[in-house]
């Protein structure tokens, strides 16, 4: 089943052309990572999907995106990001209590009843393998964590308004090692529920986690492909120089 | 090497001796009322009504009506100014409109205060016919402090991280409920700031009360809102330059009780914002 459907999209900041005739199928239950230098326009990318693009003040586009074969521009704007989670680069944490980070998506969603709440709270956390760490202290501020916690923590507060797709961009830029692989754990064990959506630096994790691959650069997308194609054998010449770190 | 050395000496020097100089004639003013005023601070001083044409009693009635000139004031800005502040950060496009509203704001808050008594007086007193009352007074006072509100809660609003925004609105909330929920409760510290300003600010003024509030010489308390009442910065006006023989004491004791009221008040806004800050988690 096909979750995201671009056709032919191109988005503008102002002046800027990020995004140039962009054709794009993200199937449901994949692990897409895109891959490519800074500029390339893979966050514009990722940003579009959930919308988010739609702050910038100078912000246009043309084309066609369609989530689950609806005209993106057409849902209504908190129904969209409800169904389509983000995670950022930086560990972003609300400056609330770990609990109230948590539960404020679904408090914004009107659930009031606290014993919902609380489990909604305990079930995301596991789902983001950060529950047994901070259990006993639930009601101290998320920045106290660390930034491999910080990240999963906000890893679980996307879970926790339940969505459909998950977008990652470049979760693990912050994060040593270990977090990293922690994170790609909890994503590789999402896939079975979620569609993620995973913009990426690190072309080594994009080769690890990802189903499928895509290439972006100055604002094309140039190959896309099953991922073991794209790292062995890539059709465009610019692809096999970027992951061989030609250049970058 | 020892010229840099140098040159950074002379510098500190300097900064030191600019800061110190602005804390010379503000140790110096709240040491020469405390000094002079207070051998007249005793309880008939702060609870009885003025008597003998002002020369002797006590000041309660301008106590009482710089507080509630300063109370309606706060009342009638800080809603208006914060839902104003809210409007211009969060939803008013950069086109020209706003930007004049903009710029009409920060021209506001450089009008002389005698303006905003002028104005008081046609719109209020005259037109709308409140009379000189604690109403009109209130309304002129807090038009004088609304530019002061509105540009720090703007700032306020502003200084929180866009970053904070985009998680709440990623997460599905709306732009109100982020709004409502996170921008808000992160911007009150500094909100607060701004209304501690304006608080000051019109317990001290004497030109916008002029016309529209003050009276002379009252010697009862106000009974309503369309009552004139007197005002700590109006008495000491009063008995410093238009009765004859008030003793000095007198005089800078009634300086002195306006200064505390508003050290006063700024330290409840001072200790609500700590409250606020040490709940802040980032």
């Amino acid at each position: 089943m096909v979750k995201f459907n671009a056709k032919n999209l191109n988005i503008w900041f102002g002046q800027i052309h990020a995004l140039k005739g962009v054709n794009i199928e993200v199937e449901a239950n994949e692990i897409l990572s895109i891959i490519g230098p800074s500029n390339s326009g893979k966050t514009s990318f990722l940003r579009m999907l959930n919308r988010l693009n739609d702050l910038h003040p100078g912000f246009k586009m043309s084309g066609w995106l369609e989530f689950d074969q609806e005209d993106t521009r057409r849902i209504d704007i908190e129904v969209l990001r409800k169904k389509v989670g983000m995670v950022f680069a930086l560990p972003l944490p609300l400056p609330l209590s770990i609990f109230e980070n948590i539960a404020y998506g679904v408090k914004m969603h009107g659930e009031k009843k606290h014993q919902k709440i609380s489990a909604i709270v305990e079930h995301s956390l596991k789902q983001a393998y950060l529950w047994d760490e901070v259990k006993d202290r639930l009601n101290i501020s998320a920045f106290k964590l660390s930034g491999g916690q910080q990240q999963r923590l906000c890893i679980a507060r996307t879970l926790a308004v339940e969505p459909e797709v998950i977008l990652f961009d470049e979760p693990c830029s912050g994060l040593d090692p270990i977090s990293t692989a922690k994170v790609e754990e909890a994503m590789l064990k999402l896939k079975k529920d979620y569609t993620i959506v995973l913009v990426t630096n690190n072309v080594k994790q994009a080769a690890r986690v990802g189903d499928r691959t895509a290439f972006f650069l100055s604002g094309e997308l140039v190959e896309l492909d099953k991922t073991e194609k794209i790292f062995t054998a890539p059709v465009d010449q610019r692809t096999d120089g970027y992951i061989r770190g030609k250049f970058g | 090497m020892r010229n840099t050395q140098r040159s950074q000496k002379i510098a500190f020097f300097f900064l030191f001796l600019a800061t110190l100089l602005i804390v010379v004639p503000v140790g110096l003013i709240v040491v020469i009322i405390i000094q002079k005023g207070l051998p007249a601070i005793n309880w008939q001083f702060l609870s009885d009504i003025p008597r003998q044409g002002m020369r002797a009693g006590g000041i309660f009635p301008a106590i009482i009506g710089t507080f509630y000139l300063v109370f309606g004031a706060i009342v009638f800005a800080l809603p208006i100014g914060l839902l104003a502040a809210i409007y211009l950060s969060e939803y008013a496009k950069d086109n020209l409109l706003n930007r004049i509203i903009k710029l009409a704001i920060v021209n506001l808050a450089g009008v002389p205060s005698v303006v905003y008594g002028l104005f008081g007086l046609a719109l209020f007193v005259v037109f709308l016919k409140f009379g000189a009352s604690i109403l009109s007074g209130s309304l002129t006072l807090g038009i004088m402090i609304l530019p002061i509100i509105i540009t720090t809660s703007r700032e306020a609003l502003e200084s929180v991280p866009q970053s904070f925004r985009e998680v709440s609105l990623s997460l599905g909330a709306s732009k109100w409920q982020t709004i409502r929920h996170i921008v808000l409760p992160n911007a009150i510290p500094g909100i607060l700031t701004g209304t501690i300003l304006g608080l000051g600010r019109a317990a001290g003024e004497t030109a916008p009360i002029l016309f529209t509030v003050a009276a002379f010489y009252l010697p009862r308390l106000p009974k309503s809102i369309f009552d004139q009442a007197m005002a700590l910065p109006y008495h000491l006006y009063v008995i410093s330059t238009q009765v004859p023989n008030v003793d000095e004491k007198v005089r800078y004791g009634t300086a002195l009780v306006l200064l505390f009221l508003v050290l006063f008040m700024n330290l409840v806004a001072i200790i609500i914002r700590y409250n606020f800050r040490k709940k802040k988690k980032w």
